[in-house]
């Protein structure tokens, strides 16, 4: 109950946010909020499903296509293409994991095997006429005017499907965590010989779990490529992305409700922010150097994350129970 | 036709032993210490501007701007592990994924920072000459970087089976505990190890500096390259890295001929999904990870 309303004042501050501040911040936050809602995806197949994915860029940049190619070519609505992208990714997911399960790929060579997929993808599309090649795709300019059929609208309006996506990602996460099927696959994920021994039949598991982070990526895929606008396979399937979408819940927490959210707050708005730095100084490399050395010292020094980090201050320095933000969560055990 | 399609394969070949040099120097380091060097191809990139420098410094043979290259790169790697990676070997996959991957945008941007965008061509001699053997016609430039890669595979080959050293490389590589019981310095042979992967990528970096002009984006395209080759040959073995370089630089030699150039660099991900997928481990891959 207590955590209901921690996450639900967190919402309202998101909600108030998205109506006072200014067209820079929300558009950075409704990026910060996909992302969370990625690394929630990202999160489902590896902190609950055990399977390490470093090719999630495949799977939000078939979303993103689907959308984009509906839209942009025959005038399909994006809740359509958002559908479709849902199928073929998750069907891409089920496929990839079919063949690397049949044939005992796992461990580091399941995630070689998820970049591999793509990067094939990224260059085959980068190749391939029909969806635009390199040249990518565009959506008409926006106008302005709310559409949500066509999920047309301001950049307050993404923000704000932004944030209820991420809502229902630490929403929907939670519920499957508490699931039979969330306590199936930790078993699954802690020690698969166990569970088989007790029936779980793990193929069939291994492979609805992947299908199913699939899926969700590629709704994430399909409305950031309505944000921005314009996709283009280098940047919506190359490993750059497949990188953004691991460091949220990696930074900020790995298996925990709140971290994929506090991990993209505090690394996507510092990219931004040393990206803009290095431009004004005329310095290219710098925002990678600033970014780079992030990385390794969150890493080094908070090794489980941000967000375990703030909670640990917050019983450190006895915060009253009312904080109910700051407790400790233990579902996740 | 045909002595095009042997100078194809031709120069596959000696390219791929290239590649198998840079995937020799990310399988010692995975099959000692169990950790995946997401940045090799910035230690590669590394190695070719050693190899630009030190050709537009003192004009010196790209022999010798490997020599440089290989002592170079092998302190750097034996400092880069004893600071940082060591406390990482322990950790999980995805956060070792996670420090190499904000190492490898430090190295990228700090070349950014210290040599600009701008490609910057090696001026070798050699590029401007060919022998020809028959049918096949080499340049120059290209035959000596493979001979010297394929010499120096052949040379840290012997020494890992030979020497003192080699042998409890091999023997901490096969049992890190048991190498611990029978008193094997290990933090040692793990920054040793380290120094020897950088050192294969520095050197590979050098001796293509003709070939590919230095420039830092190029690191991205070696780092998967190097992945793709250690896969296929598979992960942690010696001669599936040599194999797996000749495989995918003859791969890609034949695919920039039969398809669009856009397309050459989808094949060796295609070979490496048929690989993963029939041969799980690569065709010399370690039983367990």
């Amino acid at each position: 109950m207590k955590r209901w309303l921690a996450g639900g004042s967190v919402l309202v501050v998101l909600a108030l946010v998205g109506a006072l501040a200014s067209p820079y911040l929300i558009s950075l936050l409704t990026i910060v909020l996909l992302f969370t809602f990625l690394g929630q995806s990202w999160n489902l197949m590896l902190g609950i499903g055990g399977q390490l994915s470093i090719g999630h860029a495949l799977f939000v940049g078939l979303g993103a296509y689907s959308v984009a190619l509906l839209d942009v070519k025959y005038g399909v609505s994006p809740w359509i293409g958002l559908l479709l992208g849902m199928v073929i990714a998750g069907s891409a997911g089920a496929v990839l994991a079919w063949l690397s399960f049949r044939f005992e790929v796992r461990g580091i060579y399941f995630a070689l095997l998820t970049i591999a997929a793509a990067e094939f993808a990224r260059i085959m599309f980068g190749g391939w006429e029909f969806v635009g090649a390199m040249q990518g795709l565009f959506f008409p300019a926006p106008t302005g005017a709310i559409d949500i059929s066509m999920l047309r609208g301001d950049a307050r309006f993404y923000y704000f499907i932004a944030l209820a996506l991420a809502a229902l990602g630490i929403v929907g996460t939670e519920m499957i965590s508490r699931s039979y099927f969330g306590y199936v696959w930790r078993a699954m994920r802690d020690d698969e010989q166990a569970a088989r021994a007790l029936g779980v039949r793990a193929f069939r598991h291994k492979i609805l779990v992947i299908a199913i982070s699939a899926a969700t990526a590629a709704v994430g895929g399909g409305i950031l490529a309505l944000v921005q606008g314009s996709i283009f396979p280098d940047s919506i399937m190359g490993m750059g992305l497949s990188v953004d979408v691991l460091i949220g819940p990696v930074v900020g927490g790995l298996g925990t409700t709140f971290g994929p959210l506090v991990g993209s707050l505090a690394a996507i708005p510092l990219n931004h922010l040393m990206s803009a730095l290095g431009d004004c100084l005329r310095i290219p490399g710098l925002n990678s150097i600033a970014y780079g050395v992030v990385l390794v010292l969150v890493v080094w020094f908070l090794p489980d994350g941000i967000w375990p980090a703030i909670v640990r201050l917050g019983k450190a320095v006895q915060l009253p129970s009312r904080l109910w933000l700051l407790q400790p969560r233990k579902a996740e055990e | 036709m045909l002595s095009l399609w042997l100078n194809v394969l031709a120069s596959g070949i000696l390219l791929g032993l290239v590649y198998g040099l840079v995937a020799l120097g990310l399988t010692i380091i995975f099959g000692v210490m169990r950790v995946v060097n997401f940045a090799h191809g910035e230690m590669v990139v590394f190695g070719v501007y050693i190899g630009y420098w030190a050709v537009r410094l003192w004009d010196v043979p790209i022999i010798v701007a490997a020599a440089i290259a290989a002592v170079v790169m092998f302190i750097f790697g034996y400092f880069l592990e004893t600071l940082i990676v060591k406390r990482f070997v322990n950790r999980p996959h995805h956060y070792q994924f996670i420090v190499f991957i904000g190492l490898s945008l430090l190295f990228s941007g700090a070349l950014l920072v210290a040599f600009g965008p701008d490609p910057r061509p090696t001026a070798s001699q050699l590029s401007f000459h060919t022998v020809s053997l028959g049918f096949v016609t080499l340049d120059l430039a290209r035959l000596q970087a493979a001979a010297t890669a394929g010499l120096l595979i052949t040379l840290l080959g012997a020494y890992l089976k030979f020497s003192s050293f080699g042998r409890s490389l091999r023997a901490a590589a096969d049992n890190r505990l048991g190498g611990l019981v029978v008193g094997l310095n290990i933090p040692r042979i793990y920054a040793v190890t380290f120094g020897i992967g950088a050192a294969c990528a520095g050197v590979a970096g050098a001796l293509i500096s003709p070939l590919f002009d230095a420039q830092p984006y190029l690191a991205v395209d070696f780092t998967l390259l190097a992945f793709v080759t250690v896969i296929v040959g598979g992960l942690g073995s010696f001669s599936g890295a040599l194999l797996g370089g000749l495989m995918i630089g003859v791969a890609e030699a034949i695919a920039a001929l039969m398809f669009a150039p856009s397309m050459k660099t989808a094949l060796p991900y295609a070979l490496l999904i048929l690989v993963l997928i029939f041969r799980p481990r690569g065709f010399f891959g370690a039983k367990e990870i």
